[in-house]
């Protein structure tokens, strides 16, 4: 035990001890961090992902303001009851785009990871407006507000610009008209095909985008319709046909 | 320490002290508890021992996966297989109600149990969340617990119903679309008040006589094609009767008004990919037993 007597020179020099309480933490560090740089194999291989258009990322911000998040888990657990309820489990693959993923801890209200397609456009508006006028016995609050207050976009291509810094395959296009698709997809009547080509392209495949006017007036974007595109997309992208669960590289 | 020659031994407890000095204080250098340094070791080996069962390493780059562990655990897996349980128990009844057309599973008193129970289940989750618990209905949500349909009320029809929508995304859904008679400017306001009379006269409310009258020739034009010449509706098309004083929307006349003057065309999902045949098949057996069903 020669080393512990030299430990007396570690004690009376206080900047070698210094280095050497930074080597000791660095290599938990390594041991902590390094394997996250390697994430990508713990991300599963699907078809259907592809990133948000700008209309549903403005709805995505919308609800992360608004602290959804505190009340709505966005995370199918694979346990029998939940697939039973919300269906298939949530996967790495689906929150791969979000920054931050919206998985959230709490369950006040129901988990919308699959919230997508369930209810019609209607209902939302109805809900939102006064949640407990189909939901008697929800303690959700209202968000009539949003009904109103026109959707503040400006920023939209900066947002879309950082999400491409930290991995999101958003393509120079996109950013370029980011503004021209969200205000596209909130109008049936406007000249939506583009940009419906541009985001299937990267889902690789077709009717992953919806377009209409979500809160009913398509002569104006509110906040309510970014809110409510952005649910009706929840948990729709991957193809499950095509998943395939027993893979070794997809159990966990 | 061990080795050192001299050791230095505290006089009043006998414990050799490590020989640090503070004012002459010293420590003493007493060993750690046996039984917590044992349950020490053993956690050591207990870890060693979890990465051999359990899948402990992810892969290093350019491999694919991770450990899968002596025991191969993995909740994905074991999920599937419980769900797979779960639909194996129900799998006999499921089955039947595969099997059987509607009609025979209402009329059999083994099936219909079945799948009302399951059609109760399924609803809760799925139905009630617009047509209320119990199929209660509320302003812009049908009822179903009455007699009263817009797109049929057989077991053939409600089945339709629910695996295709109205005015959903399916390619075979139920659709059809009122003109936004006001909004779009098809006919004029005075024109959409008038009308507002003739609907208020034809389902036995109080109206005024000379304003219905004045919209007989609008009503004829532009309403009946859907709505029937004598207001009872067409169900192919899912245009209301307007003449049981059952309303969806509302009974006032400001209702009525907002109706004609931009249309409601509500939307219903369609369900037959998120939820399987033999549950839609329940659900249509159950939303046939609430009350109305033909």
């Amino acid at each position: 035990m020669a080393l512990f007597d030299k430990h007396s020179f570690l004690e009376k020099h206080s900047s070698v001890l210094t280095v050497g309480i930074l080597i000791v933490v660095a290599i938990g560090g390594l041991i902590e961090i390094a394997p996250l740089f390697y994430l990508k194999n713990t991300i599963e291989k699907v078809e259907g992902m592809r990133p948000y258009t700008p209309l549903e990322l403005a709805g995505q911000k919308l609800y992360i303001r608004e602290g959804c998040y505190v009340c709505h888990s966005q995370m199918v657990r694979p346990l029998r009851d939940e697939v039973e309820r919300y269906g298939h489990y949530s996967l790495a693959a689906e929150s791969m785009y979000d920054h931050p993923h919206q998985w959230g801890s709490k369950r006040t209200g129901p988990d919308l990871a699959r919230l997508g397609g369930k209810y019609a456009d209607t209902w939302h508006m109805d809900h939102m407006k006064d949640p407990r006028s189909v939901v008697p016995e929800s303690v959700m609050p209202p968000y009539a507000f949003m009904i109103d207050r026109p959707l503040e976009y400006k920023n939209i291509s900066d947002d879309m610009k950082a999400l491409k810094l930290v991995g999101v395959p958003y393509t120079d296009k996109m950013i370029e008209v980011a503004e021209a698709d969200l205000i596209a997809q909130s109008d049936p009547d406007s000249d939506w095909e583009d940009m419906v080509a541009r985001y299937e392209e990267l889902a690789g495949r077709e009717g992953s985008v919806n377009v209409r006017a979500f809160d009913g007036d398509p002569s104006k974007v509110t906040e309510m319709d970014a809110l409510i595109a952005y649910m009706q997309m929840l948990g729709t992208l991957v193809d499950f046909d095509k998943y395939e669960a027993e893979d070794l590289h997809n159990r966990r | 320490m061990t080795d050192k020659p001299n050791k230095d031994i505290d006089v009043h407890s006998g414990v050799e002290t490590t020989g640090h000095e503070w004012d002459g204080i010293k420590e003493l250098n007493n060993p750690l508890p046996r039984w917590w340094l044992y349950v020490w070791y053993a956690t050591i080996a207990f870890s060693i021992l979890w990465w051999i069962l359990m899948p402990a390493w992810p892969a290093l780059p350019g491999f694919q996966g991770n450990t899968q562990g002596y025991w191969k655990q993995s909740d994905r897996a074991q999920v599937a297989e419980e769900v797979g349980e779960l639909q194996s128990a129900r799998i006999e009844n499921a089955q039947k109600l595969l099997n059987a057309s509607l009609v025979d599973i209402e009329k059999t008193p083994e099936l219909q149990q079945f799948a009302l129970a399951m059609g109760e289940s399924s609803f809760g989750d799925n139905c009630a969340t617009c047509h209320g618990s119990g199929g209660t209905g509320s302003v812009g949500y049908p009822a179903l617990a009455d007699d009263v349909w817009l797109w049929g009320g057989s077991l053939d029809e409600i089945q339709e119903t629910i695996a295709f929508g109205i005015r959903s995304t399916h390619d075979d859904t139920r659709y059809s679309e009122m003109p936004a008679f006001g909004r779009d400017g098809f006919i004029s306001e005075e024109e959409i008040d008038d009308l507002v009379q003739k609907v208020l006269a034809l389902s036995g409310k109080e109206f005024d006589p000379a304003a219905a009258a004045r919209a007989e020739e609008n009503f004829e034009m532009q309403c009946s094609s859907c709505h029937a010449l004598d207001g009872k509706g067409d169900r192919l098309q899912g245009a209301p009767n307007l003449t049981d004083n059952e309303w969806l929307y509302g009974s006032s006349p400001a209702a009525i008004r907002e109706t004609i003057y931009s249309a409601r065309n509500s939307i219903m999902p369609h369900w037959n990919e998120r939820l399987d045949e033999a549950t839609i098949k329940a659900l249509a057996v159950y939303v046939h037993t609430l009350g109305g069903g033909e």
